[in-house]
Formats: C-alpha cells, structure tokens, sequence
C-alpha cells in the first residue's frame, strides 16, 4: 500500500493555482497526511479565511491522487494551527523570487498599530530602495510595493503570523 | 440543539462577518483609486471567508442538519443578529472606513480575547481570523488619519462620517442573557474589557488625525435581537436573490 510520504511526495506536484510557481507543498499548507477507515486524509489549512483557491486546491489533490491510483482520499479542512508564512519552505521562498514576488521577510512588531512598512528587497533588482504602493495586492495575501531603483512594481508575500 | 447561547453567540459574529463583507463588495468595481477597490474587496473576502468558518461552527451546533449556505442565504429578515452599524450603506469613502474602523477597533481585541476560549473550534477561528484583522485595523487607522489630517474637505467628510456612525457604536459591545451564560461559564469574554481596548485605539487614532469624538451619547440597538435598520432588507433581497429564485443553485 502506499504509504504518507509518497503521498505528499505526489502532492509535490499540485500547484497553487494563484502562483503556479509554487507547489501546494512548498506552501506548506497541506499538514498531516494520515489513513483512517480505509480514506486517506489529506489536512489543508488555508492561507486566508478567504482564500478562493482552497476549493480549487481541494479538487486538484483529488484529481492527482486519482491519477496516481489512489481513489478513497479526502481532504479535510482544517483552521488550527493556523496557517502562517514560516511555512513557507526555502525553496518556496526562492521560487517566489525567480518568479518576481518578494517572499516575506522578518517584519518588526507586528502587533503595532503603526510601524513602518518592511524593507522589502526588489525581486528584479535586489535593491532595498523600495516603497509600499498599498496594503493589498492582487490577492489577500500579497502587498503591491514599486523599486525607486528600477521602478519595477512587484507584489511582496505579506508576512502572515 | 445543545447549547442555544453558543448557537447565539457564534450566530451574531456570523452574522456581522457576512453582512459587513457583503456592504464592502458593493465597491467592487467603483473604488476611489484601484489600490482602493482592490483593499476593500480583499477585506470584503476575508469578512465571507471568516463568515464561511463561523456559520459551519454554527449549524455544528445547531445540529438540525443546516449547512453555511442554507443560514447565509436562507433565513429571514429577523433571524439576522449582526449589529446595526454593518448594515448601514456605503455613503462615501470617509463612511466606509469609518465604519470599517470602528468595526475593526472592536473585532480585532474580541477575536485576541477569543483565541483564549476553552471552545476549541471558536479559538481556532479566532487564530485565523486574528491575522487578517489586524490589516484591516491598520489600513483603515491609515485612511481615517491621512482623511482627518488631511486638506478641509477630506476632514469635514470624515467627521460628519464619525458624527454619523457614532450612535450604533455602543451596540457593539451589546449582552444579553445568553452573553451572560457564557461569560459566566468562561467560555467568552466580558465585553466590557473589549470595549476598554476599543475606546483606545479609537481615541489614540481619531486625535492622531484631528477628529473629535462626539459628546452625544445617543444609541441605537436592536440587531442583536433581529431588529434592523430599513437597510437590511434591502442588503437580503440583493443577496438572497439567487437563492431564493432558484433554490439550491451552485455555480
């Protein structure tokens, strides 16, 4: 029988659908993979409460472990622990900046109010001379920050924790 | 059903989730400034996607077989619990994120207060929603300072916003008996305490940008027990209509 690991090893190969340059894996969104009455569980936490990708991501792990033979699977939704951006992996994070989104970095005190927007590295230029254009971005999870240096406009991964 | 206070309780913080994330999509398409239109329809997500988790925790616990859709969609007017300060309309910018500001103020420390309840499903939504609220809170402080200290116009539009909304800012921190059962069981935190936390930031944010809080103490309420504004009906039948006109429809 198949086993856990090969399981996440096949779910190496779904992608998100909103940044296909990631895998559902290097996101870290899938969480225990287990068996249990005969159905293999697959637990996915979602990135934001509404994320509308979830649904999508649902039916592409099926849709793949179908593909790979395995037809008594499920995926359970699951909010806790909640999902946070530390998940994301390195390789992840590295992805994401060959494909010019600014993965997240270490933001200062998250529970001000007020604080200056992180320093964000352009993922084209790598300068740090760079500036937040809005909060939100093209999708809940993303900002839209411009390079003063090259002024290429990019979307940087917000920091989730 | 076994416990109609919890029932309750996780009901109204549907209830204000929905209601309010559907008043914000009505911008989608007419935002002052695109960055604009795309914040506000982002945080109008995140209200339906924590409105989604709230309302299957609910029909959990109703246990009368009622699904998310079925208590979004398909209930009346009166069983609706959410405050009366979501349901009023747009306006202008200034009245949208003033009202989102206050709603904000209030959401963000009751969701921190939440995270520590023995109710495992609520403090996991909490956990969830927590992360989301805290940019909603501080994009709105943003706007209403860059608005209050702005040129004349953006600060008199503000201001009449404040004066506007500050009636249905009490109903926020609304109990009852079923609040009581809970608080008193531990399983909920006094509002009180969340109000404290609210008059701070609120306080802190309007003198930062030159508003005056308003000496009036005028209040209305009634939502908590299923009596709104002549608003609401409105809001139901725009959301309703699909399912109403064609029952059990998915797209």
């Amino acid at each position: 029988m198949v086993t856990a690991a090969e399981i996440r090893q096949f779910l190496q190969e779904v992608s998100d659908p909103e940044i296909p340059v990631l895998t559902i894996i290097d996101l870290g969104v899938v969480q225990q993979i287990y068996f249990q009455d005969e159905t293999w569980i697959v637990e996915l936490t979602p990135t934001y409460s509404g994320c509308p990708a979830m649904q999508q991501i649902e039916a592409d792990i099926l849709v793949k472990l179908q593909e790979k033979g395995i037809s008594n699977a499920k995926v359970k939704h699951i909010l806790s622990p909640a999902w946070t951006t530390d998940w994301i992996s390195e390789e992840g994070r590295q992805k994401l900046r060959l494909y010019g989104i600014a993965p997240p970095v270490n933001e200062p005190d998250k529970s001000a109010l007020f604080s200056d927007p992180p320093r964000v590295a352009c993922p084209k230029c790598n300068s740090k001379d760079t500036r937040m254009v809005s909060l939100f971005g093209s999708t809940a999870c993303k900002a839209h920050y411009q390079c003063n240096e090259c002024l290429e406009p990019f979307d940087y991964f917000k920091c989730l924790k | 059903m076994q416990d109609p206070a919890l029932f309750e309780y996780v009901l109204r913080l549907s209830d204000d989730s929905l209601i309010l994330g559907q008043r914000l999509g009505e911008w989608c398409g007419h935002g002052p400034i695109l960055e604009e239109d795309i914040a506000l329809t982002n945080i109008s997500l995140d209200l339906i996607g924590q409105a989604i988790s709230l309302y299957d925790f609910a029909a959990e616990l109703e246990g009368a077989g009622r699904n998310h859709d079925q208590l979004a969609y398909l209930r009346f007017e009166n069983e609706y619990k959410n405050v009366l300060l979501v349901e009023q309309p747009n306006g202008d910018f200034a009245m949208t994120i003033l009202r989102q500001f206050f709603f904000d103020a209030f959401r963000l420390p009751l969701y921190e207060a939440l995270m520590q309840s023995p109710v495992e499903q609520l403090a996991a939504i909490a956990a969830k929603s927590v992360k989301e609220t805290r940019y909603h809170l501080k994009h709105t402080s943003e706007w209403v300072i860059r608005m209050g200290d702005g040129t004349e116009e953006s600060h008199e539009r503000a201001q009449a916003a404040i004066d506007h909304l500050w009636r249905y800012a009490s109903e926020l921190f609304y109990e009852d008996a079923h609040d009581q059962t809970l608080q008193a069981a531990g399983l909920v935190p006094k509002m009180a305490g969340i109000q404290a936390k609210w008059s701070e930031t609120v306080t802190a944010v309007l003198n930062e940008a030159t508003l005056s809080i308003p000496t009036n103490n005028w209040k209305f309420d009634g939502g908590r027990e299923g009596r709104h504004s002549e608003h609401m009906g409105y809001i139901l039948s725009d959301l309703q209509y699909m399912q109403r006109a064609y029952p059990n429809m998915e797209w």
